[in-house]
């Protein structure tokens, strides 16, 4: 705070003229409401607009509860899969050098690439009936597409690069330095990766594995193609929601976006909270 | 420990980083290997830490082949470029490091880890900032602390890399001596890299001149100086 506002105090030459700051600042603050909370608002105010009594009744109902209990088992299996990934990937790519690794840059990019509803289609062709190995799977009885597995399945593809991407361009800029100091200093690989690499970038996987399960809660493309959207049983929360708002049940679909985006706020929160608590310690990794 | 280098090439890729050099470092000795960016200093300094494994050659201590010798089983006390500290320790989890490391067996308990700790603070001469985080330390403090942290391991050797390369005129010259007591308290064979020809001059018992891979020169300050042996080496410790 203090360093702020001595910023403001003392003019540097970087610093714009009043008028040109206000504009800029004011604009800001204008598309962020417009954008951002007025939407958010507007979500709210509606689930609300029948009273509490009728949002909760429409949350509690069991399609409403399976639905919330679906997207929740979903995200505790993919972020931390996602998260081991991701740590495994930018561990590989930023500490050895080796053949192909910028082949491996793009293909962990892909996710982010290729629109989500693209990549359900590709799971249903690669697991579904018509392919070969869908043939096998439903011959051995084991049920893929329009069924929890692949809901798993594209929630991981879509939400594959979010941890490793946080986390290169932090290991790139931190170098090896300290883990070679740690390795003449005598330490095992484990034993460096547990105390050297991990609390140098665990404010970057934080934030990694925040967005990993803000968008494997939110994903609606790729699971709409293949889970099949069946009532109670592979209907994820975004699923339900679009189900719901095309029957005119705006309530509960209001009432359940709502519930959607509170799950998302708190994960913003937690991550606050955790910076504040820690503010000292995380300048101090900061500044060196 | 006394290091011999036999025939030691490096290549990165199609890259010759060090032609075929050869080197016997004395037991006890402090040397520098001094030359301009590129000279193939550094890599030598890796190869000998295990950092860096050669594409031909053998580096031998005590007599003993060591060139496939892990970082850790050399146990050489290495004193990085910008130091590395651990940025999320303090000094005396720094400096500690290398000892809580050790196997169950060999590592001593937390009392003498940090009597050895306090012993090595007061070495170095910072005996009051045992709580400090690195970001908190000036860079000859950092230096220092790099320093200590390496002798903690009990080292059978001493490596530096450009130790007072990123500090300022001043404070190099008073760690400049601060280095040769400790080299000359502890007896351990030291090794250090520079591109700083007065450096070298002035704290070395040794100067290895290198160039382009190649060693030009391997002789005390005074005969470097009064007989250069190339051309190469009349200007660059002329400078």
């Amino acid at each position: 705070m203090s360093e702020v506002s001595s910023i403001a105090r003392t003019p540097s030459v970087t610093t714009e003229p009043r008028l040109i700051r206000t504009l800029l600042i004011g604009t800001v603050v204008v598309l962020i409401s417009v954008l951002l909370f007025a939407p958010l608002i507007a979500v709210f105010s509606e689930a609300l607009r029948q009273g509490w009594v009728a949002a909760l009744e429409s949350l509690t109902s069991p399609d409403a509860r399976a639905a919330i209990g679906l997207t929740l088992i979903i995200s505790a299996i993919v972020v931390p899969f996602n998260a081991v990934f991701g740590v495994a990937a930018a561990w590989a790519i930023t500490k050895f050098d080796f053949r192909g690794k910028a082949f491996l840059i793009t293909l962990i990019d892909l996710p982010f690439s290729v629109s989500p509803v693209v990549a359900g289609l590709a799971l249903v062709l690669l697991f579904g009936a018509n392919s070969w190995l869908g043939a096998w799977l439903i011959a051995h009885d084991l049920k893929i597409v329009f069924a929890f597995p692949s809901i798993v399945l594209a929630t991981l593809f879509v939400t594959f690069p979010f941890v490793a991407r946080e986390l290169i361009p932090v290991m790139i800029e931190q170098g090896r330095a300290e883990e070679e100091a740690a390795l003449t200093l005598g330490a095992s690989g484990w034993r460096i990766f547990f105390t050297v690499t991990l609390p140098n970038i665990r404010w970057a996987l934080l934030y990694g594995v925040l967005l990993c399960n803000a968008r494997a809660m939110g994903e609606f493309g790729a699971v709409a193609v293949i889970s099949g959207k069946i009532r109670g049983e592979t209907t994820t929360m975004p699923i339900m929601i679009e189900m719901l708002y095309n029957e005119y049940l705006s309530v509960a679909a209001f009432t359940l976006a709502a519930a959607l985006a509170l799950l998302a706020l708190v994960t913003l929160v937690l991550k606050s909270l955790l910076e504040w608590r820690y503010a000292d310690l995380l300048a101090a990794t900061r500044r060196h | 420990m006394f290091i011999e280098i036999e025939e030691i090439a490096k290549e990165f890729g199609s890259e010759r980083a060090l032609h075929p050099v050869s080197l016997s470092i004395p037991s006890g000795a402090l040397i520098a290997l001094l030359g301009p960016s590129g000279s193939g200093k550094t890599t030598l300094l890796r190869i000998l830490a295990g950092l860096e494994f050669p594409t031909s050659g053998r580096v031998m201590f005590d007599a003993v082949d060591a060139t496939g010798l892990s970082v850790q089983a050399r146990r050489a006390g290495f004193v990085f470029q910008h130091y590395a500290l651990f940025r999320h320790m303090t000094v005396f989890e720094n400096i500690a490091y290398g000892l809580r490391a050790r196997k169950r067996r060999e590592r001593p308990n937390e009392a003498e880890i940090g009597r050895r700790v306090n012993r090595l603070l007061d070495l170095i001469q910072l005996p009051d900032i045992s709580s400090r985080y690195p970001s908190q330390l000036s860079g000859g403090q950092r230096q220092r602390v790099a320093l200590a942290r390496a002798l903690a391991i009990e080292p059978h050797m001493l490596l530096l890399d450009e130790p007072f390369g990123a500090l300022d005129a001043k404070v190099r010259k008073e760690l400049r001596q601060g280095l040769r007591e400790i080299h000359d308290t502890t007896g351990l064979t030291t090794v250090f890299v520079t591109h700083d020809q007065e450096e070298a001059m002035e704290l070395a018992d040794l100067v290895v001149v290198m160039s382009m891979g190649r060693i030009e020169q391997i002789g005390k300050p005074s005969d470097i100086r009064t007989h250069p042996a190339s051309e190469f080496v009349r200007t660059f410790t002329a400078a």
